[in-house]
């Protein structure tokens, strides 16, 4: 007897609590996703494919289908990895990560043909020239995605380590544990 | 882009860790060799034991991690968790209790957390507390006051420790609070609970108890040392004690038949002890002063509780324990004002005045 | 221990070896001999670099300015000497990295010919912006290490009406006593500084805060102050650092700073005492900032002094008058112990902010092995602003920058009282100081990543434009060819037509 009002009770109480959040699923349904777009904000927004998406918002897709890593993107940095973390709410080891240094692209004056075919191509519109004339980069501007290194039919455009200067010197991580 | 940039400050404290460990161990010497004469050869076999085990497991555990032993072994901490586990021991207790009580010390309480200053529980504490609840009679098998020379030899003594040797029921009884505890559960009142009690003796030490915490004078001594060395700050002991001492006090006055006086809560089991060298350190404390007085309160008030409400006499260790569980919420919540600022965080605010 | 017992107005801090007395006791040196070259960089100050107004091959005169000060936040430099400008080059700063900043290079001519300059009969009845107006031509900027820009200083002190200037006499930093030695020697200068500064700021007094380590300064501004009662002296305890500016004025008046605020915001201004010395200079005897003393000290120096040098003169000329034994020197320090920046080489020029060259020998500076951190928590006892260096380090060492945040590092001032008294020598302050700079570098990231889509919108604007122009282009063509078409297929039908009717 007791056995039996045990498992009815139980039963019972199951099925309520089944029932209430079926309801609540349904009437306190969110109704579009937002994290897709408040990710898209937080990337660098420059289309450069780099992640192996076609672009930024593509990458924010699968970011939150939980197909992507948090990692994925290298020119956002550990800066990046670690707001995508918080928005996402997946522990990631911060520990070891390195950033890739920043690079801008040079064009190299001597064998620049001012082809123009670079500054086609510049998403961000960093190089600057004319026709037959030597074109050169705006390191500000210039975000690294290499795009202009391959349409160069004479290699002059290279990839350089942005300088360091008094101004943008900034302290090492301490190499002690 | 690692480079050998060095920051300042280009000098430092001589103050370092292996020396902090060194000045506590002294600090605990008094106490310590005072149990070794009040109980003799067996006493200084289990501490003995109970060091060089401490610093195996340490130096085994180190080994497993793949790092080396040595840097870590000086710095002193495996020694000073061997000597406070002995402390916490009965000082005619077999070798296999201090070999015991240094594994789950080393191994449970510091090592698996990953290493010193990594561990949320006290060690030596929690090797009590494991070892109380595992071993009920060895733990609680206190042997009378027998000064060195006076009790057995070297060799007796030898297998009382090692080989199993039976210590003689005449040779034993119960510490104050176990027999309050026990007088109590027979309907006993308190001055004759008490029995031959002697207030000056227990603080002294001479009376039955743990190998290194009978002597409140003497660990008081050793701990007010630490504090004029700056080692340790007095909030979580002056916090503890006092709290100890005024709630004792309150329920002592209201009902002297079933509350033991300040006097002897004060210098009976681990309270000082405890005070001075558990409940100030670093690892499982808080790490603000008002934290560290919270921290103290809270084990006061744990250990009067236990000790006058509780299953067991003595609720040092539990006390510790379930303060040690709160300290990183403590931590978390209770933080300095910093300059400028509000408590909140929010920057002060000046246009009203 | 008995910290409870302790004036709420103090807070944290250390007390490291002095070592002051290895220079407290010598006269300051000015006898030093005239370098060859001198380097002076353009930027000495905080804000924009000055701009050179002088060109290779020209001589200029002791004084004479090399560079004027460009934009809101700037000061100008002058040159410490007479002599011909050989370079204006890039040339390694003083700087843990020694990285190059554009320098004015001079080659003494050894006459030391002044440049004539006006000096006013009576400069206490100067208007206050003259005053500063002076100050800030003659390139005076905070010799206390933050350098910044004096003139600045005292408009803004003026233009919110203060109470109080307080003067900063702490040199709370082990080893330094330049300002102490000043003070000693020149106290009656001094005072006349501060009373120009008080004239400028029209300000009705000022305090100024002796640390308790140097009674003679302090006897010494006694009697220079005696005729002046608006102008106060208080000595404050010995404990680093004492010399922040806003422990300090919390020590003295109970004010305490906002975070988010100035000090101007609560009636206050503070100078170091260095630059009191230096506003007098500049108006009393029409002298531009050009040299300064500095405290070279250390075991592997032979002679520790106090030297006045001229700014541009190379730090190894200076550390060999002083006789360095460069096989003991373990580091090389610019400024003092704790804050001061240990430099990879000598062979860089003493500025505006240096008031120390350190020579420190292995034993001083005593580096263990850093060892695991065992929370005892003297980082939080020492921090004098009340931050837990121990939780933010564990937090920065794995890069959980905004957790660190969450904790107060935008707050840290770093002293280095943490690393200091850390027993397990952990790099705290490095830490810090590391996770400010990934801060700013992350800030500009983020500025940066928003310009990249501003300016790939407008590529992608006019992309579109130019392939609605094509389009559209494309569209009339084919509208003409059709239009034309239509015009063919009339005519031929008029034709036709016309054929039909023949």
């Amino acid at each position: 007897m007791y056995v039996l009002s045990a498992i009815l009770i139980l039963t019972a109480l199951g099925l309520l609590l089944g029932l209430s959040l079926g309801i609540a699923a349904k009437y306190l349904k969110v109704e579009s996703d937002p994290l897709v777009e408040r990710i898209e904000a937080l990337m660098p927004g420059s289309q450069c494919g780099q992640c192996g998406f076609p672009g930024c918002r593509p990458a924010a897709e699968a970011l939150v289908s939980g197909s992507a890593p948090v990692t994925l993107c290298p020119p956002g940095g550990s800066a990046l990895v670690e707001q995508l973390a918080r928005l996402l709410g997946v522990d990631v080891d911060l520990s070891n990560a390195q950033d890739q240094e920043a690079m801008v692209a040079r064009v190299s004056e001597e064998t620049c043909t001012g082809c123009t075919r670079c500054f086609k191509v510049c998403p961000t519109d960093a190089i600057v020239g004319a026709p037959k004339q030597i074109h050169a980069v705006v390191a500000d501007a210039c975000i690294g995605c290499k795009k202009c290194v391959a349409v160069c039919p004479t290699e002059c455009l290279q990839m350089h380590p942005i300088e360091v200067t008094l101004r943008n010197w900034r302290w090492p991580k301490p190499l002690a544990a | 882009m690692k480079t050998s940039v060095i920051s300042g400050p280009h000098v430092a404290a001589p103050r370092r860790v292996d020396q902090i460990m060194r000045q506590v161990i002294i600090a605990l010497a008094p106490a310590v060799g005072f149990g070794v004469f009040l109980f003799g050869w067996p006493a200084l076999y289990l501490l003995t034991v109970t060091v060089l085990s401490a610093m195996l497991f340490e130096a085994a555990c180190l080994k497993l991690k793949g790092v080396a032993a040595a840097p870590s072994l000086r710095d002193g901490s495996a020694v000073l968790t061997g000597v406070l586990v002995a402390m916490t021991l009965p000082p005619w207790a077999p070798w296999w209790i201090g070999v015991s009580g240094s594994a789950i010390a080393i191994i449970l309480g510091k090592q698996v957390y990953g290493g010193l200053g990594q561990n949320l529980f006290n060690p030596a504490m929690l090797a009590r507390v494991a070892l109380l609840i595992s071993f009920p009679i060895e733990m609680t098998t206190w042997v009378n006051v027998t000064p060195l020379f006076t009790g057995p030899g070297l060799a007796e003594s030898f297998a009382l420790t090692f080989s199993g040797l039976p210590i003689p029921d005449a040779m034993t009884g119960a510490t104050t609070l176990g027999m309050v505890k026990t007088g109590f559960s027979q309907n006993q009142i308190l001055p004759q609970a008490l029995g031959d009690y002697s207030g000056i003796l227990a603080m002294i030490g001479w009376e039955r108890g743990s190998l290194g915490e009978t002597s409140g004078i003497l660990l008081a001594v050793g701990g007010i040392a630490l504090l004029r060395k700056g080692i340790i700050q007095w909030h979580a002991p002056v916090s503890l004690l006092a709290t100890v001492a005024l709630l004792s006090s309150i329920f002592h006055l209201w009902d002297s038949g079933h509350y033991l006086s300040p006097w002897v809560h004060l210098n009976s089991g681990a309270l000082i002890l405890v005070a001075f060298f558990i409940a100030t350190d670093y690892v499982t404390s808080p790490n603000t002063p008002l934290g560290q007085l919270i921290f103290g309160t809270g084990c006061g008030l744990l250990i009067f509780v236990i000790r006058s409400w509780g299953g067991y006499p003595e609720g040092t260790g539990f006390a510790i324990l379930l303060m040690n569980a709160v300290t990183p919420l403590i931590d978390h919540y209770i933080r300095p004002r910093i300059y400028g600022r509000y408590r909140n965080g929010k920057p002060l605010d000046i246009s009203s005045s | 221990m008995l910290a409870f017992l302790e004036n709420p107005r103090l807070r944290g801090g250390i007390h490291a070896e002095e070592r002051k007395h290895l220079t407290s006791g010598q006269a300051i040196v000015t006898h030093f001999p005239l370098p060859k070259k001198l380097y002076i960089p353009v930027q000495q100050h905080v804000g924009k670099p000055a701009e050179p107004v002088v060109k290779v091959g020209d001589k200029v005169l002791k004084g004479q300015l090399l560079a004027h000060s460009q934009g809101a936040i700037s000061a100008p430099v002058h040159a410490p000497t007479s002599g011909r400008i050989v370079d204006v080059k890039d040339f390694p700063a003083p700087h843990p990295s020694a990285l190059p900043v554009r320098t004015v290079v001079i080659e003494s001519d050894g006459k030391e010919e002044w440049l004539e300059t006006f000096i006013p009969d009576d400069p206490f009845q100067l208007e206050p912006e003259e005053i500063c107006m002076r100050v800030g031509g003659a390139g005076v900027v905070g010799l206390g290490g933050a350098v910044f820009p004096s003139a600045i200083k005292l408009n803004l002190g003026r233009k919110n009406n203060i109470h109080t200037l307080l003067i900063n006499a702490g040199e709370c930093e082990p080893y330094l006593t330049c300002d102490d030695r000043l003070m000693q020697e020149h106290a009656n200068q001094i005072v006349a500084g501060i009373r120009l500064m008080l004239r400028g700021m029209m300000a009705p007094k000022a305090i100024i805060g002796i640390e308790d380590n140097k009674p003679e300064a302090f006897s010494a501004m006694q009697a220079a102050c005696r005729d002046f009662p608006n102008i106060t002296i208080s000595q404050v305890p010995t404990r680093y650092p004492m010399g922040w500016d806003r422990q300090m004025l919390r020590y003295l008046t109970g004010l305490e700073i906002p975070a988010d605020g100035r000090a101007t915001d609560i009636g206050v201004v503070v100078h170091n005492i260095a630059t009191a010395y230096a506003v007098y200079r500049a108006i009393c005897l029409g002298q531009p900032l050009i040299s300064r003393v500095v405290t070279v000290s250390g075991e592997a120096v032979a002679n520790p002094i106090n030297i006045e040098l001229p700014i541009g003169t190379l730090m190894s000329e200076a550390l060999a008058f002083c006789g360095v034994d460069k096989a003991k020197m373990a580091r090389l320090v610019i400024g003092g112990p704790m804050m001061g920046d240990a430099l990879p080489h000598a062979d860089v020029p003493v500025v505006k902010a240096c008031n120390g060259i350190l020579a420190l020998s292995h034993r001083e500076i005593h580096e263990p092995e850093t060892q695991a951190c065992i929370r005892c928590s003297s980082c939080v006892t020492v921090c004098p602003v009340g931050l837990l260096p121990l939780e933010m380090a564990s937090r920065i060492r794995v890069n959980q920058l905004e957790a660190a945040v969450d904790l107060g590092l935008k707050d840290c001032i770093s002293c280095g009282s943490c690393s200091y008294i850390c027993p397990s020598n952990i790099p705290l302050v490095h830490y810090f100081k590391f996770a400010s700079g990934e801060l700013v570098k992350r800030q500009q990231a983020d500025h940066k990543a928003e310009q990249t889509k501003r300016l790939m919108d407008d590529r992608n604007q006019r992309m579109e434009r130019i392939r609605l122009e094509a389009e559209a282009e494309a569209q009339r063509a084919q509208e003409a060819r059709a239009a034309r078409l239509a015009q063919q297929a009339a005519q031929q039908k008029q034709r036709e037509q016309a054929e039909e009717t023949v």
